[in-house]
């Protein structure tokens, strides 16, 4: 891959990533952070693509290390962030709408 | 595996975790879209072990290697993950989740040191920069996060500690660290790296030390972002279209995700981190201490609750400490069955995190009309005869908008002290997570019913009951 080619990749995913959470409500602040941190549980493929062309033993040592703690990133970060989401079950429209009655 | 299909798996997960991020965004589409990453994150850890491999630098045709043990890594990864995302307690959520971002941060630099290892000498300058700056990040992450993760669990101090000349240490540190990257760069070889790996350990210590308890769940997503970035880093030096592009989107939306928190507590993301350097030393609250509070009984809270016309209560995190959210309900309910308009107000922050106290709440089915956010519930304070503070202190207190200076100065608050009487639950004087001192409790209006928050609420809903 061309140097070019990946900055083009780095420049336009910097502005996907501002433009899909720009209208996030304060409610779902702690989710999202949660659920953000589950995907750079990917680095779980670097892992494993480091793991399997590892030579020696310290490389050994230090992928499969890396393996086992970007497991838990990843998988235990996308069972929290459902936890966390199963109590929405998206009634919040309701709470918006009752809540504005409340107010007046 | 084809080169070309594996590449474009990749770019379908790479869709997935845009969907996801688009997903958790909204209310409606939330769980849709956690699933839809997860589903995109187990896709990528499934064709990566059948991944084209090129070849080595005779010619030869690389091998997999390794593959029993990385299958048992990953095994004993969800088997310690997933209990711990299952069993955690609602309250003690964000600190599992500071672990989850830091362990992901180490895992990012473990994986840049083992490739820069396998490169050797064929690493391109290119590469070993974008090692470096892994590595660097990554550690700091790691322990940071971890001591995020003490602050929240209150095994350490939760206030800012600041020594004497800590910011030249961490001047120095930080020099240090950007030092024994540009040796790493020049020179290449071991002992460089993992030297500014240490000082990098150390850094996220010192960063994260001076921040306020409050102001965690800020750090924590920039912590998240830095993540992230890393993530895209090590993308670099593997190669891997797909790193890039989730760890940058991660690193992205980290950004505005910490700027939006930031706002929401009324803070600067300059004064969050660096606030306890320049802050005026507190007041001495000695004067205060020895003022007379007015303390009263379950009785005379639920008198005062039964004539009032309307109730709002203001949960904090001493609610869910003590598992009173039922009890909260229960008093809540009854209350209503009188004929007394209740409601909750439910500050941003209320809780550890934005959005936590709704987690909750919800978690005890307080009904979602009942939850007003602040925005609308501090315009009805005036008209509302008793404000049941229910294990909350800093977002309740005057000091934010009254005291320049102080660590939360500048956060918006809900406004209880216009409401006719303030009811506080409350363990004992001791003040809040920010470590502030609260004139309200010393108000005329204020009453303090001291105890359990769980017990206090149970005897008031007797008392009702016996009304």
């Amino acid at each position: 891959m061309t140097s070019m080619a990946i900055l083009t990749i780095f420049a336009l995913s910097i502005f996907v990533g501002f433009e899909v959470v720009s209208k996030v409500s304060t409610t779902l602040h702690t989710p999202l952070m949660s659920g953000a941190n589950a995907i750079h549980g990917i680095i779980l493929v670097g892992a494993i693509m480091v793991a399997d062309g590892a030579t020696n033993t310290l490389e050994t040592t230090l992928a499969i290390l890396a393996v086992l703690l970007a497991t838990i990133n990843m998988v235990g970060g996308f069972v929290v962030t459902d936890r966390m989401l199963e109590m929405f079950k998206g009634k919040p429209k309701v709470k918006k709408a009752e809540a504005g009655e409340a107010a007046k | 595996m084809n080169k070309n299909i594996y590449e474009l798996l990749g770019l379908v997960v790479a869709l997935s975790f845009i969907l996801a991020l688009k997903g958790l965004s909204a209310p409606k589409t939330a769980r849709r879209g956690n699933l839809i990453g997860a589903a995109g994150a187990t896709l990528a850890t499934v064709v990566v072990f059948f991944a084209p491999l090129g070849k080595d630098s005779m010619g030869m045709a690389k091998t997999h290697h390794n593959t029993l043990l990385i299958l048992v890594a990953v095994a004993v990864g969800v088997l310690v993950g997933v209990p711990a995302a299952r069993k955690i307690q609602m309250t003690q959520m964000p600190q599992l989740v500071a672990l989850f971002n830091g362990v992901g941060g180490g895992a990012a630099a473990l994986v840049a040191t083992a490739e820069y290892l396998n490169l050797g000498a064929d690493a391109s300058t290119a590469e070993v920069v974008a090692t470096v700056f892994t590595v660097i990040v990554g550690c700091t992450s790691f322990s940071g996060s971890v001591v995020t993760f003490l602050k929240l669990q209150e095994l350490m101090t939760t206030r800012p500690v600041v020594f004497p000349g800590g910011r030249f240490v961490i001047a120095a540190t930080l020099a240090g660290v950007l030092g024994t990257g540009g040796w790493t760069i020049a020179s290449g070889g071991n002992t460089p790296l993992l030297i500014m790996g240490g000082l990098a350990l150390l850094f996220g210590v010192l960063f994260v030390l001076p921040v306020g308890g409050a102001d965690v769940p800020i750090v924590i997503s920039l912590l998240n972002a830095f993540t992230g970035l890393t993530v895209a880093a090590s993308g670099y030096v593997l190669q891997s279209t797909l790193l890039i592009v989730a760890g940058t989107l991660v690193g992205a939306s980290g950004t505005i995700l910490t700027r939006k928190m930031a706002e929401a507590m009324g803070r600067s993301l300059f004064g969050t981190l660096f606030g306890a350097f320049t802050a005026k030393p507190q007041e001495a609250t000695g004067a205060a201490e020895t003022r007379s509070v007015k303390s009263g009984s379950p009785d005379d809270v639920a008198i005062l609750l039964n004539y009032a016309q309307r109730v709002v209560v203001v949960p904090g995190f001493g609610l869910a400490v003590a598992q009173a959210q039922h009890t909260v309900r229960e008093l809540a309910d009854l209350l209503s069955a009188k004929g007394i308009d209740v409601a909750y107000g439910i500050h941003p922050v209320a809780g550890r995190m934005p959005g936590h106290m709704n987690v909750l709440l919800a978690e005890a089915n307080v009904p979602y009309e009942q939850l007003v956010e602040m925005d609308e519930v501090n315009p009805t304070f005036p008209q509302t005869d008793v404000v049941l503070v229910v294990g909350a202190n800093d977002v309740v207190n005057p000091a934010a908008k009254t005291t320049p200076g102080c660590p939360i100065y500048g956060m918006p608050i809900l406004d209880v002290s216009e409401a006719g009487n303030v009811i506080f639950l409350k363990r004992s004087m001791r003040p809040g997570f920010a470590g502030i001192e609260n004139e309200l409790l010393y108000d005329a209006k204020t009453t303090l019913l001291f105890g359990d928050a769980k017990d206090s609420l149970t005897k008031v809903v007797n008392a009702l009951k016996a009304l």
